[in-house]
């Protein structure tokens, strides 16, 4: 019984966290890419500086109607916002933010290994998405999404090999625990590899070609509407989330901070998730969108070569230290 | 030297990081009115107290927006066996806003100073038949009106402003002449006559003649711009008697019908050209004198 309540608990919390933390990302987004142009951003919903933007938002999603096209493939469809979002809430709960048993949904040994592989499941639903859309917009962006997924997912598995190759483990609490802050400068090129291949899996801008809004209306999301385009939205904000809180957990040193180990080492790893959060709308607001050749052309060609070298330099060093 | 690779992607992110914290740039408007500079082109207000209906805005309203009525009113003669007076009166003037593109010819062309621009701009209406503004509305814009800019600190002296002084000047030479011994005096004697007149008025004497009623006001709006003049004729010596001098030098008939014609626009425009000093030029001549 108490065991159950427990894990109830755990999901509950997991659960709240997954709805929560996204439209405070995206609140976030709304107010930093403003006023990275100069704009003020939303003022309204909620009566202090537009707080309630993004609740109002949902509202409206949710009042609009479903509409599945003629020609769809109906069930895939309709299935495809819940693959796309359904996998971010499984990774949420593997991700430790603290030392103690508590503070992580669900110890897993094989942690990198279960994180990425549900990762990679995401994207399956924007080319389920692309697939039964019956459009061409949505085929193009699939058939991007594909391609995209293939280029980056291979250099994001190299960088995590080589912390996990650091670390002696693939156990995510286990490689924070061995972390040591000169894993930073050493691990450097990995986490970057890492966390600019985990931008192009959720398709941020400047890796948003998938979704191209000015060629290919809005991939293959263009037939959605209402609750099911925001499930897909959503994805895309809770990817954020996760990819930054794994970034952190796996290069940044998770709880690991210069003071404050004893207790408050959640409030580390939520700090550094938040920073790299911030680096993403950073990015976003930054960078145009890249070609889809340039796309490719970055990974193969830059990503996948640094990340080998991360890991034959993580090998040597390893070798070396003992 | 070759830039170094990826110092192109650094200084994006410095250019959006700026401007972060920079203040943003958002007008926030219903909630903060703007700041508009006095020469906004908002809408035109109508100072119908100049008006004096010669239809020159109408004519030349390149789409034919302004809307003006007016009947002829006889005054009768001020004096005993005088002549008639007849004068056009504004029955109604209305600016179709649907219409206007506001070029602001209508301003440019008023001989009169009776239209100007305002930076008000909320008048949008719900449907486009209420956008035609009647006189009322128009007159009501006017105190909308900001004073125009201060000139630059060099610039060239305003044309009224010179025309003014040179007349003020003259007109103090002539005092200063008749006051002085009789030997200056006997000089001086021939060109007196004359000169108490044609400085003041220069229209007067012989306007009334024809055109017994237009040139009155007009005699009233283009000197008008002398309460800059006034001004002017407080810090020269002499010049505080032009006015004393015009009602002198005009002779009998021609200040009476000019007072009698319309004296509600005579008394009228001063006071409301008193928030508003930048109209002086339009409505001050009663001020001056």
């Amino acid at each position: 019984m108490n065991d159950a309540l427990d894990v109830a608990l755990r999901l509950l919390i997991v659960f709240v966290v997954f709805l929560t933390f996204p439209l405070i990302v995206g609140q976030t987004e709304h107010k930093v890419m403003a006023h990275m142009q100069g704009r003020l951003g939303p003022m309204y919903a909620g009566g202090f500086h537009g707080w309630a933007q993004l609740v109002a938002d949902g509202v409206k999603f949710a009042q609009k109607e479903d509409v599945v096209p003629a020609g769809a493939d109906r069930r895939v469809f309709q299935l495809a916002p819940a693959v796309a979002l359904l996998p971010y809430l499984l990774v949420l709960v593997a991700i430790p933010i603290g030392p103690d048993e508590g503070a992580v949904g669900q110890v897993l040994d094989a942690g990198i290994f279960f994180v990425l592989a549900v990762m990679g499941v995401g994207v399956l639903g924007s080319l389920m998405a692309g697939w039964a859309s019956a459009n061409k917009f949505s085929l193009l962006g699939g058939l991007r999404t594909a391609a995209q997924l293939l280029a980056y997912e291979l250099p994001m598995l190299l960088a995590a090999a080589s912390v996990a190759m650091a670390a002696g483990t693939v156990s995510l609490p286990g490689i924070v625990d061995a972390f040591e802050w000169w894993w930073l400068p050493w691990q450097i090129i990995g986490a970057i590899v890492f966390f600019v291949a985990g931008l192009a899996e959720l398709q941020r801008p400047p890796f948003d070609m998938p979704v191209a809004d000015s060629e290919i209306i809005f991939g293959a999301y263009t037939e959605y509407t209402g609750l099911r385009f925001a499930l897909f939205l959503l994805a895309e904000y809770a990817g954020i989330i996760v990819l930054c809180g794994l970034t952190t957990v796996l290069f940044l040193g998770g709880w690991h901070g210069p003071w404050g180990a004893d207790g408050l080492g959640w409030v580390w790893t939520l700090l550094k998730s938040a920073v790299l959060a911030f680096i993403v709308i950073w990015l976003r607001v930054t960078y145009p969108r890249l070609r889809e050749d340039q796309l490719q052309k970055l990974s193969w060609t830059l990503l996948v070569p640094l990340s080998l070298a991360q890991i034959a330099l993580t090998g040597i060093v390893k070798v070396v230290i003992q | 030297m070759a830039p170094i690779p990826g110092s192109g992607l650094a200084k994006g992110l410095a250019v959006t990081l700026r401007t972060m914290t920079k203040k943003s740039v958002t007008e926030q408007y219903p909630d903060v009115q703007p700041d508009l500079p006095p020469r906004t082109r908002g809408v035109i207000g109508l100072f119908e107290e100049n008006c004096t209906v010669c239809m020159l805005c109408a004519r030349e309203c390149p789409d034919w927006c302004i809307y003006i009525d007016s009947h002829k009113e006889t005054i009768p003669a001020a004096t005993p066996g005088g002549r008639e007076r007849s004068r056009n009166v504004l029955d109604r003037f209305a600016i179709d806003f649907a219409l206007c593109m506001y070029c602001g010819i209508c301003i440019e062309v008023c001989p009169f100073d009776a239209l100007f621009w305002s930076p008000e701009f909320e008048y949008a209406e719900t449907d486009i038949h209420e956008l035609t503004h009647e006189r009322d509305k128009l007159r009501e814009w006017m105190w909308t009106v900001p004073a125009p800019p201060a000139l630059d600190p060099g610039a060239e002296e305003p044309k009224e402003l010179a025309a003014a002084r040179k007349t003020a000047e003259k007109l103090a030479a002539t005092q200063a002449a008749q006051t002085t011994p009789a030997s200056q005096a006997a000089q001086t004697a021939p060109a007196a006559p004359t000169a108490p007149t044609a400085p003041t008025a220069p229209t007067a004497p012989t306007a009334p003649v024809e055109q017994p009623e237009p040139p009155a006001d007009r005699a009233d709006a283009r000197p008008g711009p002398t309460e800059p003049p006034a001004d002017r004729a407080d810090t020269r010596p002499g010049p505080t008697e032009p006015p004393a001098g015009r009602t002198d030098a005009k002779p009998g008939p021609n200040p009476e019908p000019e007072s009698g014609s319309n004296p509600e626009s005579e008394s009228g425009p001063n006071p409301e050209s008193g928030p508003n000093p930048g109209h002086g030029p339009t409505a001050s001549e009663g001020g001056a004198s």
